[in-house]
């Protein structure tokens, strides 16, 4: 089955479903830290790490939930899960890379509630997926936000230098910008179309 | 929210009308936008899942306004989400047996009210200080406030998108639906056509504002 195959999970995740400009997942971070591109990009690496952690948890627990038969502690469980994991990622962050820890400020225990990585773990769950493509979806959709990141930030950094309308400055210029972005990802819609 | 952060506010008409306008989570303060762009591709999807995020807003800001002088500052944050989460679960398996088939359109989104920031902000910058009756109101008003955000794109994204309203055909069959609506696209172009015009009324009153200064002020 095609559509079964680990590398037609990860580009579904990364590109044809992209979780950002496809699904509106992980809305706030994508409007919030896309001003600067290096900032873009380690908030970026930092959602992956995130997001391959608890997806791997999730796995675990969903099948011990599942064994004792309290599925509807599903949603407590992940995102207890998911707390602990960014702060995780924040003590090593801060240990290793102090400045980057200071460029990433709120934004990094902010991915708590970044509904990509909650949205991750339901949607791996709800689509029965296996250990294996488990991992591949949870890594093509954190690649799949690196990239919608990192294309905002490059647009947003060229868009500083040009003249705007006063009353179209900050948030409402940026949705426009996402959604041409948005449109031009819809073209990537055919690559997946046939398999659903 | 900035302006009394440790003093109990007494309740008036201010403390829910603040919520529909000037503090208004999606247009002014930015909260919460994932769910506001993805299931307001009709207006009767927008409208279930404002209620939900209200219900669930008001009744954990409530518990964590009850709890806050029980919870250790330094666990707050997962004491709140957890508490969400609680609330989440209830309206989720609520909406399945009410109606499967808005269950299946809105999908996750439901579960994702739990990282929903409009209410975990809320529960840090409000609950968490003032008294229940306070935080009950102010919750209904933001909670009202977001409802009307998320109907202001359903209905714009409905019309144009599908010629319908509340699934009401509206145009008749001459009518040519602007599909790239109802896509991801249109959820950002409509939205930031809404803060465009908001922003518009904003500086125009503004403006209106500095040029009465000079004259005699009676409010």
């Amino acid at each position: 089955m095609m559509a079964d195959s680990v590398t037609f999970i990860f580009l579904n995740a990364a590109i044809v479903n992209n979780f950002v400009l496809a699904m509106f997942l992980g809305i706030c971070p994508f409007l919030g830290v896309s001003a600067k591109r290096d900032t873009a990009l380690s908030m970026g690496l930092a959602v992956i790490f995130v997001m391959l952690v608890s997806s791997i948890c999730a796995y675990g627990i969903n099948w011990i939930l599942k064994y004792l038969h309290i599925e509807y502690l599903r949603l407590i469980c992940y995102i207890a899960v998911i707390a602990s994991a960014v702060q995780l990622v924040e003590m090593t962050m801060k240990k290793f890379s102090p400045t980057l820890f200071r460029a990433l400020g709120i934004f990094l225990p902010l991915i708590t509630t970044n509904c990509a990585i909650l949205g991750v773990a339901l949607f791996q769950t709800s689509r029965e997926y296996n250990f294996v493509q488990s991992l591949a979806f949870s890594l093509g959709a954190g690649v799949g936000f690196t990239i919608a990141l990192l294309l905002m930030a490059g647009l947003r950094q060229q868009l500083e230098l040009a003249k705007v309308p006063n009353v179209s400055q900050g948030a409402a210029l940026t949705l426009m910008l996402a959604g041409l972005l948005s449109l031009t990802f819809m073209g990537f819609a055919g690559l997946g179309a046939q398999h659903g | 929210m900035a302006s009394l952060p440790n003093q109990q506010e007494t309740i008036t008409l201010d403390t829910f009308l603040r919520g529909l306008w000037q503090e208004n989570p999606v247009f002014v303060m930015l909260l919460g936008m994932c769910p506001v762009l993805a299931v307001t591709n009709s207006a009767i999807n927008a409208l279930a899942m404002g209620l939900a995020s209200t219900f669930v807003l008001v009744a954990s800001n409530s518990l964590v306004s009850l709890m806050r002088h029980f919870i250790p500052k330094q666990v707050r944050i997962a004491t709140y989400i957890i508490i969400i989460a609680t609330f989440v679960t209830m309206v989720d398996y609520a909406i399945q047996a009410i109606s499967l088939e808005l269950y299946n359109a809105l999908g996750a989104f439901i579960q994702l009210i739990v990282v929903n920031c409009m209410i975990l902000g809320r529960a840090e910058a409000y609950a968490s200080k003032q008294r229940l009756g306070a935080t009950i109101i102010n919750g209904l008003g933001i909670g009202a406030g977001f409802t009307f955000a998320l109907l202001c794109l359903g209905i714009v994204r409905e019309i144009l998108g599908a010629g319908s309203l509340f699934g009401f055909d509206l145009f008749g069959d001459q009518f040519q639906p602007w599909v790239v609506m109802i896509l991801p696209p249109g959820g950002f172009f409509v939205l930031g056509a809404w803060l465009l015009l908001f922003n518009w009324l904003r500086t125009r009153r503004e403006a209106k504002l500095l040029e009465t200064e000079g004259a005699p002020h009676d409010g």
